[in-house]
């Protein structure tokens, strides 16, 4: 193996992590420009997405649904439910807290975030599970360019590409979108324009909500499914979102990129082992040194109302 | 000096003797191992309340300066460095009496650290640790301070994990007892329950009285004054971001001593110390506690962990206390056994009662 | 307002009073007549293939034999802990088994970490533990109290090497998780391969909380190795075989003995399973064995009994509880209840033919099994079959 071909495996395996990371970024982001709150249970959506779909395709598959029409419908029926649960998640713990100080909200995300965690371990057990490949199998290997990839791979970059293109258009194009681009830059101001901010905090925990079980449903064959993920996608997602300036969803893709191939190159001259630490140290340096992120401005996020 | 704050250290201590000699009047002496338990627990704790209650820093890795000092004491006191003996330092340690030789289980001769030294060093290190986390993320705010806080346990856990020294998945076990002065040992050796019982709450009052002299000192009203609103405090010309720092040192330091005793006292330390979990524990004891309510911190603290380790919640044990924590978060953000709250219950308490006797008469 | 005071301390001692009282009361009433075994095993969690098939095969010797009248007119009373492969979980139950339950023996626990976590709690209380895993360093050094009965790693290190030199690779890549049993293996794994003309290029340790290992695979395969050893008996197991095929890293891949259950075959897939070789017990293909094998026998009787009652495959984890239980109950029907002369009983027993092999322990070893208690199998067609 020439080195050119081993620095795009790593550079594939970087990319795919690092698009998911930027997936939880974004959803991280949308809560936060429209309610101020950091919502810690992200990464649970991503789990409990993945896990209602492999349940909800088993269960498919077994009444006699063929294999790709059952998959589709799964994981449908699973962003779906995950979405309900986010709106319901507002609806019962943030929506009617009265100017809420951010130690409190934070507790309070993090108190969802294990509640949902036990949840999912009694309902799901603390095995382990994996939705089917989208395309092909486990042993499935394509070529690019001298790197040997999963077909999944594609399907995770593809996705991701796919959902940020969307939400690029939905907050650009679209009214509601507008709305809550409003909402995340004066709450008083865009009430006073007409518009149900209450009705837009929602939206916007239930937009996470679905990003996150879409991720969540495409990194499982790969990454595989286990109660306990979340919190690790979480912190990831965090980090990427504090590089490129909490709030700032485009900057968080490439900070995305960016940890993902880190994290990938770090394995080649650090133990594996290690590759959590490197994660974590990054997202603390970052805090140490330039909290509003490198994308950021200090007086941007001075500024920020939380 | 008014000495009238200290009643409450000899209530405690009465209630720590009651309790022992109850225990071994009903023949449930095995009690003593949970309560000693959670008397090292409580010295986190109680280091946490100083900092969240009356700094107003939220810390949600606390775990991780326990786990600095138990498993710096650990390795150190169990790492057989007779592998280095050609080394001129190492000889020179072992000169001092730093280093010491010992037996293990099963008649292997080892060269390790005396635990005394090893105690030390335990606390000198997660004091640095302290101090080098401490003074970027001090003046951070909100979900940055949180969320440094939270990197910083989780980073701490990712690196145990990941280290082979330090047993990775696995706890170190084998550590050996810790010989204080008076011939008393920190050790699971089982005649010693007692002794070790009444060490541990020695240790927890020593605390108490350490916080309680704070907090009525100049440098606790400056904490109060900190917690009540940080920009008039830095107006009046008090250094906040130094007395956040030295609060937080003070209670990270106390959870690391928490971490050495608990270490020898079990005999081992795991990953699971460092975990987010523990770090979310102790959040949610301070908050059910009383922000600042040191006592209702301490008697939760007590209470809680007693029945976990017990293993009276069973399996539920993550989820009671994610549960206590959104509930209180939601309802009583204060704390619960905040003491506003426990004079407003008192009131209400003793209306009712007088209500009572009045109809009672009527 | 002193009275009302008064009133309302007393009332809130005499609770706390009556709460501490009830504890008290909560103390298990013992059996008597009954010998206490404890079982600490990983029914559920991420090793449950392992603990889920050892916890079936004791419940359900323990049944046999308690309808048949006991062990020497005692039925046994096992406690079960489900430590669910968490080692202070471990420590905590064999505190609590030696301790308040004051049981005779332990059988188990499943994985070498948690044995090696509760060893010296065993030793310091006098306790025989039975262990079902297989790090040397178990029994080495030799606790009094502690006997294995998987067959140790060092002997499924040297099988893996034997067959890597007939089929004539030299320079192979080491990948192991980060517990006591893969810690352990990779020491047997560095230290005797030398002895067969292998070089080691590349030996690293994972995490067992990481999900895929194409970073590290990729750089195990950037060292143009022929071969890779995987010792592992979490879900890496099932991961590192599909991230093979799927950074096309097509080289012979070696497992350990703690591969030995089917279900970690369909979990990896028939595609990526195929071709994995490892060495293990014979109880995974009975039917071959010649019939004057001490063994033989008793296998197909397991086996039979195994699969009738619970509709799916053995595995060597089953085996290794059925070893741990059943020479404890023969060394208790030889010397009755005493600790000590079933300890000793047990030091001394030679020739004893279990599922793991034929065992024969000694003062200086605690292990009981040697190198022709293993077999080198292969996947193949989803299945494992004799290589």
């Amino acid at each position: 193996m020439n080195i050119s071909d081993i620095v795009l495996q790593y550079f594939f395996a970087g990319l795919r992590v690092g698009s998911i990371y930027a997936i939880v970024a974004i959803g991280f982001n949308i809560i936060y420009n429209t309610t101020g709150v950091i919502n810690f249970a992200q990464g649970e959506f991503l789990i409990i997405g993945a896990l209602l779909a492999i349940s909800f395709n088993s269960l498919l598959v077994f009444i006699g649904l063929p294999g790709v029409p059952a998959l589709i419908a799964a994981i449908i029926l699973a962003v779906f439910i995950t979405t309900a649960i986010g709106a319901a998640i507002e609806f019962a713990f943030i929506s009617w807290l009265k100017n809420p100080s951010v130690l409190r909200l934070i507790v309070i995300t993090i108190g969802i975030s294990i509640v949902m965690r036990e949840g999912m371990s009694y309902i799901w057990g603390i095995e382990t599970f994996a939705l089917p490949f989208f395309s092909g199998t486990e042993g499935t290997s394509i070529k690019i360019m001298g790197a040997s990839i999963s077909p999944q791979d594609i399907w995770i970059i593809g996705i991701c590409v796919f959902l940020v293109l969307v939400l690029y258009l939905f907050f650009k194009y679209t009214l509601t979108g507008k709305a809550m681009r409003a909402c995340a830059a004066n709450r008083t101001a865009a009430s006073l324009c007409g518009i149900n901010v209450k009705l837009m905090i929602t939206l916007s925990f239930m937009i996470s909500a679905a990003l996150g079980a879409l991720a969540g449903c495409a990194i499982s064959p790969l990454a595989k499914t286990n109660y306990e993920m979340g919190s690790a996608f979480a912190i990831k997602g965090f980090t990427v979102a504090i590089i490129g300036g909490l709030g700032n969803s485009m900057a968080a893709v490439a900070g995305g990129i960016m940890l993902g191939l880190i994290e990938s190159f770090s394995v080649s001259i650090l133990p594996m082992a290690y590759r959590d630490a490197v994660s974590i140290g990054i997202l603390l340096l970052i805090l140490s040194i330039k909290p509003s992120g490198l994308f950021g401005k200090r007086e941007e996020s001075a500024l920020k109302e939380y | 000096m008014d000495h009238k704050r200290y009643y409450p250290i000899a209530v405690l201590f009465c209630i720590v003797i009651v309790m022992q000699l109850l225990l071994a009047v009903t023949g449930t002496s095995f009690f003593l191992k949970e309560l000693t338990q959670a008397a090292y627990y409580t010295i986190v704790v109680i280091g946490l309340c100083l900092l969240i209650g009356y700094a107003g820093q939220i810390s949600l890795g606390h775990a991780g300066f326990f786990a600095i000092g138990g498993y710096t004491s650990a390795v150190l006191t169990t790492f057989d460095f007779s592998i280095f003996s050609s080394s001129p330092f190492i000889r020179f340690l072992h000169t001092i009496g730093f280093i010491i030789q010992r037996e293990d289980l099963y008649g292997k001769q080892l060269l390790t650290f005396s635990p005394m030294v090893a105690f030390i060093l335990a606390v000198l290190f997660s004091a640095l640790a302290a101090i080098a986390i401490g003074i970027p993320v001090i003046r951070l705010h909100g979900h940055y301070l949180a969320m440094a806080t939270l990197g910083f346990g989780v980073i701490i856990k990712a690196i145990i994990d990941a280290t082979t020294v330090l047993g990775a998945h696995d706890p170190i076990t084998s550590v050996p007892g810790f010989s204080l002065f008076f011939g008393l040992e920190v050790s699971s050796k089982i005649p010693l329950r007692i002794p070790n019982y009444y060490i541990s709450w020695g240790v927890v009052i020593i605390a108490l009285v350490i916080c309680i002299n704070l907090i009525h000192s100049r440098a606790g009203r400056a904490l109060r004054s900190i917690h009540g609103n940080e920009v008039a405090a830095n107006s009046l010309g008090i250094n906040t971001t130094r007395y956040k720092l030295y609060t937080f040192i003070l209670s990270a330091v106390f959870a690391a001593i928490a971490g050495v005793f608990l270490t020898h006292y079990n005999g081992s330390i795991g990953p699971s110390e460092a975990s987010v979990m523990k770090s979310v524990r102790y959040v949610a004891i301070v908050a059910v506690g009383g922000m600042a309510n040191l006592w209702g911190c301490v008697l939760m603290s007590v209470v809680l962990t007693f029945l976990s380790l017990r293993g009276v919640f069973g399996s539920f044990d993550d989820i009671v206390f994610g549960a206590i924590l959104i509930a209180m978060m939601l309802f009583a953000p204060a704390g619960l056994l905040n003491l506003t709250r426990l004079k407003l219950w008192r009131e209400k308490i003793l209306l009712m009662i007088r209500k009572y006797a009045k109809k009672d008469s009527a | 307002m002193k009275k009302n005071q008064l009133l309302f301390t007393c009332a809130l001692v005499s609770s706390l009073l009556i709460t501490s009282l009830l504890f008290f009361s909560g103390c298990a009433e013992e059996v008597k007549g009954t010998i206490k075994i404890g079982a600490i095993f990983a029914e559920t969690g991420p090793i449950a293939f392992l603990g889920e098939p050892e916890v079936k095969t004791v419940q359900l010797l323990v049944d046999n034999i308690n309808e048949k009248g006991g062990v020497r007119g005692h039925k046994i009373e096992l406690i079960f802990k489900d430590s669910q492969a968490s080692s202070e979980k471990a420590i905590n139950f064999a505190n609590q088994l030696i301790e308040e339950d004051e049981v005779f023996a332990i059988i188990g626990p499943t994985s070498s970490g948690t044995s090696m976590a509760i060893k010296d709690i065993c030793e310091n209380g006098k306790t025989i533990l039975m262990s079902c895993a297989a790090a040397e360093t178990i029994s080495n050094p030799v606790a009094k109290y502690v006997f294995t009965t998987p067959q140790q790693d060092r002997y499924a290190a040297k099988w893996v090497f034997k067959i890597m030199q007939d089929m004539g690779i030299k320079r192979i890549g080491v990948v192991v998780e980060g517990t006591g049993f893969g810690k352990s293996g990779k020491e047997q794994l560095l230290k005797y391969a030398p002895e067969y003309g292998i070089e080691i290029v590349i030996a690293e340790e994972y995490s067992i909380k990481d999900s895929d290992f194409t970073a590290l695979l990729n750089k195990v395969k950037a060292n143009n190795v022929e071969a890779v050893v995987n010792w592992s008996v979490f879900p890496a197991q099932s991961i590192i075989p599909q991230n093979m095929k799927q950074i096309g890293f097509d080289v012979p891949l070696f497992h350990s003995h703690g591969f030995g259950n089917i279900k970690y075959v369909e979990t990896i897939g028939r595609e990526a399973a195929e071709g994995i070789l490892f060495a293990c017990g014979r109880l995974l293909a009975p039917e071959q064995l010649p019939d004057n094998n001490p063994q033989k026998a008793l296998l197909l009787e397991y086996k039979k009994l195994y699969e009738d009652t619970y509709i799916e495959d053995v595995s060597t984890f089953g085996g290794h509880a059925y070893d741990a239980l059943m020479i404890l109950v023969k060394a208790i029907e030889a010397v009755g209840v005493d600790k000590e002369k079933v300890r000793d009983y047990i030091e001394n027993l030679k020739n004893h033919p279990g599922t793991g092999g034929v065992y024969n322990y000694s003062a200086t070893n605690h292990n009981g099994l040697g190198m022709d208690s293993l077999v080198m199998y292969i996947v193949k067609d989803g299945k494992f079959v004799l290589y």
